[in-house]
């Protein structure tokens, strides 16, 4: 066995050896496929069985009507409405936050202990569980700051939730940043401002952006901490609308009204006896896997879209 | 030593950097950059070379922790770049610098040369028109890039690249140009580009260049240092170093006994 010649004295038992050995592979490869395949085929048995159970709701009529006592005629327009501007209140107040935490951060902060626990803090609040994030809001927004059970409140409370997910995502799109590209900023006389303005945040761009998306779609999801602020599971009527036809054209009064949201509708509907109320959660089970599905397409095709023209 | 009535553009009196940690990278080093004159700086890895290139321009700055101890006095202003007062994007608006591997920024060929004009203020087309196309002839890239100004840099070849890199350095008129051993990833006829370019370059400003090539020094350089662990071995005019080094270290690495 010592020497050069031993393989060929036992080519047998080394090619024995070697089918052993790669043996190993296709059994490893199989359990892989199977462990990939029970989570794919779970997903997509959920999917299907959501869509096929909803499928005779799938009409414009759903969108466009009011919850309703009687299941036929009861829609989703108050909660997708309400999804959307929740939604919008979330992006402005998430993403400048945390894009500009992140940065700060990644660019600015001193690299010493304080930094450092700030660091461990913000990646342990990715993971703390929504419902806290509901009781806090509920107390902070609700109570202490008085701002109601509003769109507003809705808004902000997703936005905390997902702050993090947005620092995290800016911190690692900003390191992505080859240290060459910023020496050849400073190099020719840049300020640290000119640094990040001109190249970090614009070569960040696609990472921070993904990560907003992905963080949105986890928000148009959440239920529990929306419920816990007092979220209203009926509601017949629309927030004022954002936009008016006299001058200035923009009506802040919507950040007030009383809300709900898609996923609240469709607990609620759930939760009720009659059967026909549960196609109507089915349908909007389908909706809301559809547009998360959509967006994290579109996180995907933007980042490659922006990362296609930079290579390092 | 050298002897010649060329001016002194800048100089370093007994220079020594600490990195963050204290580790003492440079000891002492005291020499002359003379005006439109090529120094190189030659040396084995880690002898501190491009430690001290980069004192030049203050990037020391940039990391947290490292400290300098010692002059470098730039003339004929007399301004010590190395002095507390003294703001290192000032000494980078005089002193540019060329990277070891090519860094353009992933913008247009135009926004690249421009770049150091913007972060001036400067934002009249017309005279950044007229920089961009001086800065790109003075790295002899024009012919190559003027119909295609506004593509991608990335779109470049490897030299190519590194002679926009030299344009961008050049564009806001430096009074001295430092190269990081800038041929080490470049093919040889990209090479040879680069230093014709740097030759000519000498008409214009005061060049100071990192070599890990020995035969590049003795080719583009009118004056040669050679540094080994932290110190200043040897300074002298090219051909005496390579011909005549006054101290045996210098001979035993010039010819090749060594490194």
């Amino acid at each position: 066995m010592s020497n050069q010649a031993s393989v060929l004295d036992n080519l047998e038992e080394v090619r024995a050896m070697i089918r052993r050995h790669k043996f190993n592979d296709y059994v490893f490869s199989i359990i892989g496929l199977i462990a990939l395949m029970i989570g794919l085929l779970t997903l997509l048995t959920l999917f299907v069985d959501l869509v096929m159970d909803g499928y005779p709701r799938f009409t414009f009529e759903f969108l466009s009507e009011y919850p309703s006592r009687r299941a036929a005629h009861a829609g989703l327009l108050s909660a997708w409405i309400g999804s959307l501007l929740v939604m919008v209140v979330t992006f402005l107040s998430a993403v400048p936050m945390g894009v500009a935490a992140g940065l700060y951060l990644e660019e600015y902060a001193p690299k010493n202990w304080f930094s450092d626990l700030i660091e461990i803090n913000v990646t342990n609040l990715a993971g703390v569980p929504s419902i806290v994030y509901g009781l806090l809001a509920l107390g902070l927004f609700v109570y202490i700051l008085d701002l109601g059970q509003s769109i507003l409140t809705a808004g902000l409370t997703l936005g905390l939730l997902i702050l993090p997910v947005v620092i995290v995502a800016t911190r690692e799109a900003v390191r992505g940043i080859p240290v060459a590209i910023r020496e050849a900023a400073y190099a020719v006389g840049a300020t640290k401002w000119q640094v990040v303005l001109h190249h970090v945040l614009h070569y960040s761009f696609g990472g921070i952006l993904t990560g907003v998306i992905i963080g949105m779609a986890r928000a148009l999801g959440e239920t529990a901490p929306l419920i816990t602020i007092g979220a209203l599971t009926f509601i017949a009527f629309l927030p004022p609308s954002p936009i008016t036809d006299t001058p200035p054209f923009l009506n802040f009064e919507w950040l007030s009204s009383g809300f709900t949201v898609m996923p609240i509708q469709m607990f609620n509907w759930l939760s009720r006896p009659d059967h026909a109320f549960h196609m109507n959660a089915a349908a909007t089970g389908a909706l809301i896997i559809v547009v998360t599905l959509l967006m994290n397409g579109t996180a995907i095709w933007l980042r490659y879209r922006i990362r296609k023209n930079i290579k390092w | 030593m050298v002897t010649t009535s060329t001016p002194i553009k800048a100089e370093s009196r007994d220079l020594n950097f600490y990195y963050n940690g204290g580790h003492k990278a440079l000891k002492g080093i005291t020499m002359p950059l003379y005006e439109k004159k090529i120094t190189a700086l030659i040396g084995p890895s880690g002898c501190g070379k491009s430690t001290f290139l980069r004192c030049f321009n203050r990037m020391h700055d940039l990391y947290p922790g490292n400290r300098y101890d010692g002059q470098i006095i730039m003339h004929p202003d007399n301004t010590n770049v190395l002095a507390n007062g003294v703001d290192p994007i000032e000494v980078r608006m005089r002193i540019s610098m060329v990277f070891q591997k090519p860094n353009p920024f992933p913008k247009s060929i135009y926004e690249n040369v421009a770049y150091g004009l913007r972060v001036r203020g400067e934002n009249n087309k017309r005279v950044v028109d007229d920089k961009v196309e001086e800065a790109l002839k003075g790295a002899a890239l024009w012919e190559e890039v003027k119909n295609r100004l506004h593509d991608l840099a990335f779109n470049l070849s490897g030299g190519q690249q590194q002679r926009l890199c030299i344009a961008r350095a050049l564009a806001t008129d430096p009074e001295i140009m430092l190269f990081d051993e800038p041929t080490s990833a470049l093919d040889p006829i990209a090479t040879a580009n680069i230093e014709e370019l740097m030759s000519e370059l000498r008409n214009k400003l005061t060049i100071l260049v990192v070599t890990h090539n020995m035969q590049q020094a003795a080719r583009v350089s009118d004056y040669t240092a050679y540094m080994y662990l932290g110190e200043l071995i040897e300074y002298g005019d090219t051909d005496m170093i390579f011909t005549r080094p006054t101290r045996k270290e210098t001979e035993d690495y010039i010819t090749g006994k060594f490194g």
